[in-house]
């Protein structure tokens, strides 16, 4: 147990050092910024489609990393040595997730709140963007670790990893955007559950992922 | 670090679909080491990623008992921290942050130990994984190619800790083309075995 939290400090450590935490944030205010150049200033309009656009955003942000999760450690042997010490890949996939929600999830959610007052939502909505951020951002942590983890060691990995990712993230977008509306409570049912599988899943596949990436 | 073991019962090896060795067996006690010679490319460094069991074998059975230390051409320590806290992450793991100095100081990098990782030269580098596994204070040793790339002080400090490991109950399993001062260790010659 205390291996793990060694593990999860050492990568956090890492997303914040190099900057990485920043990027994705810095990416996500620019899509909130861009948007309403895009669509023009009408303050309805933004109010009424801004939460979908923070949710975009959001998605676009946490694709963006993706590439520095897993494989840089592979191609180091990092990932070896914590093998050699006894650590299953599944648990190591495990603290991958955590420390990569924990480099992403909770700067996004602060993000917001500007994102929020560019896109001119209200505090209502903004409650529940909120929310549902921090029950659908751990299952973009766990999606990003899987695909990271599968896609470790390939040419143009990157653009792979985004072709793989989003349309793995439909049920996250969909549920994430529907928890907005007005009888938003079931939208943010599904969307925990949604948030829950690939949770569930995450240690599994990016574990069986990084062992076949050993051979 | 008393009843450390290594046994190798008819194992065999495929990579991609090719059979590098079949009917491999071998068993090594505290104190042991064994050099594991043949030709590039004939499953050396696959011999001991199977002792890690980072690989598993096609057929037979890798039995080991202790912990493990791999030495191989990855670092595995982390290019942009100072040589002396990539150290400790892995010491930290490993419960022997007290270890580290020690390991600097056999390895002749105690002076090395504020320089980042990244700007380690390629001996250095390899001295560094070196302390690595000294650090690990892990009974069993498996070192791929310990001399690359090292000067003959370097050579020297090498079969110093060497010596020193197996004095202190330790087994070693050496993958090496260089000519090494091991005692009494035994050859495992992959060429020969096919």
């Amino acid at each position: 147990m205390k291996l793990l939290l060694l593990l999860v400090r050492r990568d956090v450590a890492l997303a914040y050092r190099a900057g990485g935490a920043l990027l994705p944030v810095a990416f996500f205010l620019l899509v909130a910024t861009l948007f309403p150049f895009a669509v023009g200033p009408d303050a309805q309009l933004l109010a009424r489609t801004g939460g979908g656009v923070v949710w975009i955003a959001a998605l676009l942000a946490a694709l963006l990393p993706i590439e520095r999760l897993i494989e840089p450690d592979t191609r180091a042997g990092v990932l070896d040595q914590i093998a050699i010490r006894g650590v299953s890949d599944e648990a190591v996939a495990a603290t991958r997730i955590l420390s990569h929600w924990l480099s992403f999830g909770p700067p996004l959610m602060l993000a917001t709140l500007p994102a929020s007052a560019l896109l001119n939502l209200d505090g209502a909505t903004l409650w529940r963007l909120e929310l549902g951020l921090a029950v659908g951002t751990p299952g973009l942590a766990a999606l990003g670790v899987m695909i990271g983890a599968i896609t470790a060691g390939l040419r143009g990995a990157g653009a792979l990893a985004g072709l793989l990712l989003l349309p793995l993230a439909v049920p996250l977008i969909i549920f994430g955007a529907g928890s907005l509306g007005e009888f938003g409570g079931g939208g943010l049912k599904l969307l925990a559950a949604s948030s829950l599988i690939l949770v569930g899943m995450g240690p599994f596949a990016a574990g069986a992922a990084i062992r076949a990436g050993r051979e | 670090m008393t009843g450390a073991r290594l046994e190798f019962r008819g194992v065999a090896c495929m990579r991609g679909g090719r059979l590098l060795f079949e009917g491999l067996g071998f068993a090594l006690g505290a104190g042991e080491a064994a050099l594991v010679t043949g030709p590039n490319g004939i499953g050396k460094s696959s011999l001991l990623r199977l002792a890690a069991g980072l690989l598993l074998p096609a057929a037979g059975i890798v039995e080991r008992d202790g912990g493990i230390a791999l030495a191989d051409e990855n670092t595995a320590l982390d290019p942009q921290a100072s040589l002396g806290d990539a150290l400790a992450f892995w010491a930290r793991l490993d419960g022997g942050i007290d270890r580290v100095a020690p390991a600097l100081d056999a390895m002749g990098l105690a002076r090395l130990a504020s320089v980042p990782v990244r700007m380690l030269s390629t001996g250095q580098r390899k001295r560094a994984t070196l302390a690595r596994a000294i650090a690990s204070g892990a009974p069993i040793w498996l070192l791929d190619e310990p001399g690359n790339g090292l000067d003959a002080e370097s050579i020297g400090r090498l079969e110093a800790a060497m010596a020193t490991h197996r004095a202190g109950g330790g087994l070693l399993l050496v993958a090496s083309h260089q000519p090494l001062k091991l005692d009494g260790a035994r050859t495992i010659s992959l060429g020969a075995a096919r």
